[in-house]
């Protein structure tokens, strides 16, 4: 929690006036009993209309004054709430835009997108009942007992026995309920995990005739939830009744004690009637004290998950004073090893590579071989363990981080456009691009031809994820994005898997003749892809197997043979 | 598909209402006996507040000892009858309310299991999920907390109303404008906080799709330097956002100190005059104390009810939801042939089917099918596939080629029955499929989809899903039989290994020698193969299809291929073009015509 509270700074006026105002509003609530038992003891005693008048215009205008406190610290209470949410929302997202690739592959999509909505909103509503209640409570409690003491000390020690005797009940109860709270969270989990399961895949479900399976797992998780909910709420329950119990038994007690004072004369029967009003309160504000508890609880998980994210240091760290200017496209691995965070294994192995500004390389090997690592350690994704990887001669560490991604394209393996247009789509690449800047960029990837048969050319919708594209179209439309960078080093990651070959062919002959100044380096499954490249790299089990080009590959390489051949089955000579 | 706003009215509230009394017949004891104690807590409750009146009037007036004491005993009476309804009537109503849920999910769970797959295809598994998740939940919490608050509210206005009228009416009716006032303010600011709600509701909507598309294409985000935009647009967002939470917030809370303080208010007009009252001797001091509690509990109904009340229609919305779904339509099933043992087809297995004369014929399970003017559309008028006309020997092996569209997804729909076909016939070894039981029908057949998934458990669980009965021998048969084997060894627990949810701590090709080797246990007659489309690496490729080849031995195979490499020993290739077959042959046949097919080996068009 602590971690949390400098993200109140901005609203802390407001976090600091809910309070004071609810304390206000709190103060006239109190007083207003105080001042019946005036009109009760002395007003009736005295026949004293006039007095009766002012006292009760008094308790009216306690009563307003009140409620103005309590709407504007509702407002308040509003404000801090969730301006503080909003800021930590917007904190959590600028750290997740912080965060190296490692860090993303820690946290998956799905968590942190819980974190940003859900969590965040619960963080803001619990501190906005935080602010109001937790100060209330108290304060109406102590207040209540302070009126209750002034109006009749001796009568006030049967707080001394009510007071314990329910924050005991209180906190047996929250103790009790913690972890049952707890546990039915994760069967509420195991219910919708089986839900999701076979929502997923219910295809499966259906063709092996599993539908009587599903629904026995199901049950037995669903009766388990039902059985652990009862518990959980058989305790909540009980608090009511048993809270009842001792605000009505602290009740007949002052009647009693106090009726012998009335009789005696010691005591107004107005006092009495306010003591009871307090008594009242001060035990509905210990009630109020633990379903503040319970709210919190709630809101801790939230509180937890969030502040993992922004605990987390991004892999990746800048130096001081960073290069800015990259002079060229020439890369080096020197004794490069890389092993992903949290695995034993040595990912990449004894990487050695050097190559020149404008070389076409093309990488291939079968899953697990590394050439995606390899590739990511260029424009710093992943930052290699041991060795250096340099651009233009320079440790990639020593860069400024945007102004090296500036000037390495990557056209990432799982790609995704986003929601807007082409035209929006394109100036991820470059803000200031024009129209025949994208056109170019359209056309050198291919995706001219299908993207100008559009009646609203680049106007045309792009869909969540590019969903609207066909997988091929999609591959194109990403690489011209990547163009429009006009970066010096250009990679693509098994970029070119759903296109045709034919046009495959094409973008490869647009690297090598028209964007000749390009370092480009292609990772392909299929050979094809690769296969003018000037040189190909063969991975294999996290090393460089082989180098060379196509015809001296297939003579000295085993896999890359064993590949080729395998993909030329099929393809007519 | 539907996304975006769920509405949080119901659109028929007395339906949605008298269906979930329905639910309550179930547990009529929980039901009644929850209102029934609760009912006597409450009252309990009202009658304890208004022994104050006479205790404290024999303390202020002729001090008589014996009746004092009368007066706490019956106040005590009240309050033990207060703790044991209130005990007794909450814990009964919680009942209830799990019951209802924890039968409502059961229900809702059995009957999404038995809709159709079209349902699964035409709705978003968000909003189902959506459903079964916030809808039931908020359902949980407003029949737990509303139903017995309602029921309380309704007794304790009702009692405190009679109370406070034997007490006096001329403070009844001081009570009663001020609480027309009151309710005044809730209709409006009820009214404000409705609108503010669906404001919120429609910005949470607007950030949470932003963040779902930033994080998911987080990565793309980072090689982009898009860092600083995306931040940007978030901000602007957030921040509309931020406003329109405070807006609803703020006037959700603000009720509780108006409504607080009003009857504050209340409380000071009634000490004035019942101050009066007593001196004109119209009213006991007594009086006012019972009085002026009762004006303390009397707002508070009000208050809780319309704190609710967005919640309670909300739920009810939810409930509606629910109840659509429950109102779906399941899958029918008219079949009447079914498979029978001990007899000379596969496996000893034949079909029975009846005659009219209550006799029945055997025939051999083989695997035979034939599509005879087969015509189908997912939406009535818009064909997929046109009049297919194709047979398939018992163990030969079909596949089908064409570009995404062309219907080949859709043929393997339709011989498990996903789908019914509009006109035509399909005959599985002579038999019309419509006849044939589904579940005998699904029974024979196994799919292996491109889109694998798998289970929670472990990974011989996940392969006895093909059959429930299987040894561990015959898991293990089955898994050297798919190529899965080896893998599944070197894992540290072997086949003990825990799958996550769907799987995930698996790669896609393990995922993939796992589905075949479930479908390898099933052992089925015909399979259905919807080849990977994703990158999977040259070897596990080879293992795949090892895998493949070795499970299709000896049954009939229909393949959706992405790949041509492997239709090339295909005994026919159907190559679809817009749901019509335009070519078949075998692969040495097709290549010769030079034909579509052909374009497609040579790389001049996409398959996808």
């Amino acid at each position: 929690m602590r971690t949390l509270i400098p993200y109140m700074k901005k609203y802390r006026i407001f976090a600091i006036l809910s309070p004071v105002l609810m304390i206000l509003e709190v103060m006239a609530d109190i007083i207003i009993p105080y001042l019946m038992s005036r009109i009760v003891d002395i007003g009736i005693v005295n026949r004293d209309i006039e007095y009766i008048v002012r006292i009760g215009l008094i308790m009216v205008g306690a009563a307003l004054f009140g409620m103005l406190f309590g709407i504007i610290s509702a407002h308040c209470g509003a404000r801090a709430g969730f301006g503080f949410a909003s800021e930590i929302r917007q904190k959590l997202f600028k750290k997740v835009q912080d965060f190296s690739f490692a860090n993303l592959d820690k946290f998956t999509v799905s968590s942190l997108i819980t974190r940003l909505t859900n969590d965040c909103d619960t963080i803001g509503r619990v501190t906005m009942m935080s602010l109001r209640m937790a100060i209330r409570a108290p304060f109406m409690a102590l207040f209540a007992l302070i009126m209750a003491l002034r109006i009749n000390a001796s009568l006030a020690k049967v707080f001394m026995v009510a007071i314990p005797v329910t924050v005991i009940a209180i906190t047996i109860v929250l103790i009790k309920a913690r972890p049952l709270f707890l546990e039915l969270q994760t069967r509420i989990d195991r219910v919708n995990a089986i839900i999701q399961e076979n929502l997923m895949g219910i295809r499966v479900v259906k063709s092996f005739n599993r539908q009587k399976h599903e629904e026995d797992k199901f049950k037995n998780r669903n009766d388990s939830l039902r059985d652990t909910a009862l518990q959980a709420i058989s305790l909540i329950i009980f608090l009511m009744p048993v809270l009842n119990l001792i605000v009505y038994s602290t009740i007949m007690a002052v009647l009693w004690f106090g009726g012998q004072q009335v009789v005696v004369g010691t005591m107004g029967g107005g006092e009495l009637i306010s003591f009871i009003t307090y008594i009242t309160q001060v035990l509905m504000a210990l009630m109020m004290i633990s379903f503040f508890f319970m709210q919190l609880l709630r809101g801790s998980a939230s509180v937890n998950r969030v502040v993992e994210v922004l605990n987390t240091e991004s892999e990746i760290k800048e130096i001081d004073n960073p290069v800015r200017e990259i002079r060229d496209g020439s890369i080096s691995f020197n004794d490069v090893c890389f092993r992903y965070p949290g695995s034993d294994e040595r990912t990449l192995k004894d990487i050695d590579l050097h190559i020149e500004t404008g070389e076409v390389i093309g990488i291939i090997g079968s899953t697990g071989s590394s050439k995606s690592t390899l590739v990511q350690l260029i424009p710093r994704l992943y930052d290699a363990t041991e060795g250096t990887v340099t651009v233009s001669g320079i440790d990639v560490k020593k860069y400024d981080i945007k102004a090296l991604r500036n000037q390495v394209a990557f056209v990432l393996q799982k790609n995704t456009l986003f929601s807007g247009t082409i035209r929006s789509n394109m100036k991820w690449g470059n803000e200031d691009a024009t129209d025949e800047e994208i056109i170019k960029a359209l056309k050198q990837a291919q995706a001219w031809e299908f993207v100008s048969k559009y009646d609203d050319g680049l106007d045309h919708r792009v869909e969540q994820g590019g969903d609207n594209f066909s997988g091929g179209q999609k591959q194109r439309l990403t690489i011209a994005r990547a163009l429009l960078k006009s970066p010096k080093i250009m990679i693509l990651d098994d970029s070119t898997s759903a296109v045709d070959m034919a046009t495959d062919a094409k973008i490869q002959q647009v690297f090598k003749e028209e964007l000749g100044h390009i370092t480009t380096i292609i990772i392909a499954q299929r050979i094809a892809s690769i296969q003018y490249a000037d040189r190909i790299i063969v991975m294999h089990e996290g090393r460089i197997e082989s180098m060379g080009d196509h015809e001296t590959l297939k003579n000295t390489s085993p896999i890359y043979r064993e590949i080729y051949e395998s993909q030329q089955k099929g393809v007519v000579a | 598909m539907r996304r975006g706003h769920r509405q949080i009215r119901p659109s028929n509230t007395r339906r949605t209402l008298i269906r979930l009394f329905g639910y309550f017949k179930f547990n009529k004891g929980l039901f009644f006996g929850g209102i029934f104690f609760v009912i006597i807590g409450t009252m309990a409750q009202i009658a304890a507040n208004g022994m104050l009146s006479p205790v404290i009037d024999t303390l202020i007036g002729d001090y008589d000892q014996l009746q004092f004491i009368k007066y706490i005993a019956v106040m005590g009476l009240f309050v033990m009858l207060i703790s044991v309804g209130q005990y007794i009537g909450y814990k009964l109503m919680s009942q209830l309310a799990q019951r209802t849920v924890h039968r409502i999910r059961e229900d809702m769970f059995s009957h999404v299991e038995k809709l159709p797959i079209s349902y699964f295809d035409t709705h978003s598994h968000g909003d189902l999920m959506s459903t079964f998740t916030n809808d039931v939940d908020l359902l949980t919490q407003s029949l737990e907390q509303s139903a017995s608050q309602i029921i309380v509210s309704i007794v304790s206005v009702i009692g405190t109303f009679g109370m406070m009228l034997y007490l006096s009416w001329i403070l009844t009716l001081v009570v009663i404008s001020m609480l027309i006032i009151m309710l005044g303010v809730v209709r409006y600011i009820g009214k404000k906080s409705a609108t503010n709600f669906r404001d919120q509701q429609a910005k949470l909507a607007d950030m949470n799709s932003y963040v779902e598309e930033m994080m998911s294409g987080q990565k793309v985000v980072k090689v982009f330097n898009y860092e600083d935009r995306a931040i940007h647009s978030f901000n602007g967002r957030n921040e509309a956002l931020r406003i329109a939470s405070t807006g609803a917030a703020t006037y959700g809370v603000m009720l509780m100190p108006i409504m607080g303080n009003l009857s504050y208010v209340l409380y000071a007009l009634i000490s004035m005059l019942g101050a009066f009252l007593v001196m004109i001797n119209r009213m006991s001091v007594g009086n006012i104390a019972s009085f002026l509690q009762y004006t303390r509990t009397i707002s508070r109904p009000i208050t809780q009810v319309s704190n609710q009340l967005n919640m309670l229609f909300a739920a009810l919305a939810g409930a509606e939801r629910i109840f659509d779904v429950l109102d779906e339509e399941v899958e029918t099933d008219q079949g009447d042939v079914q498979l029978m043992e001990d007899c000379e087809g596969r496996g000893n297995i034949c079909w029975r089917i009846p005659k009219e004369n209550g006799k029945y014929e055997k025939v051999p399970l083989r695997g035979f099918i034939t599509f005879e003017n087969v015509n189908f559309g997912y939406i009535p008028g818009q064909k997929v596939l046109k009049n297919i006309n194709l047979y398939a020997k018992p163990g030969q092996k079909i596949a089908f080629v064409g570009s995404t569209g062309a219907g080949k997804t859709t043929i393997t729909n339709l011989i498990n029955r996903f789908y019914e076909i509009d006109e035509g016939k399909i005959l599985y070894d002579g038999i019309d499929i419509r006849r044939i039981k589904k579940h005998h029908l699904r029974s024979t057949m196994s799919i292996v989809l491109q889109d694998v998934r798998l289970f929670e458990g472990t990974i011989a669980d996940n392969i006895r899903y093909g059959r429930l009965s299987a040894t561990d021998e015959e898991v293990k048969e089955a898994a050297k039989l798919a190529n899965a084997h080896y893998f599944i060894k070197n894992l540290p627990k072997g086949y003990d290994t825990m799958l996550t949810v769907d799987g995930q701590n698996l790669s896609q090709g393990e995922r993939q020698l796992l589905s075949i080797a479930r479908a390898a246990v099933a052992n089925p007659t015909i399979l259905i193969l919807d080849e990977a489309t994703s990158s999977v690496d040259t070897r596990t490729e080879k293992l795949i299809a090892e895998g493949m080849d070795k499970l299709m031995e000896g049954r009939t195979t229909f393949v959706i291929a992405h790949r041509l490499s492997t239709v090339r020993d295909a005994d026919a290739i159907m190559v679809l073009e817009q749901g019509e077959i335009i070519e078949r042959g075998d692969h040495d046949y097709l290549m010769e015509q030079k034909g579509r097919y052909y374009a497609l080996n040579t790389g001049a068009i996409e398959l996808e």
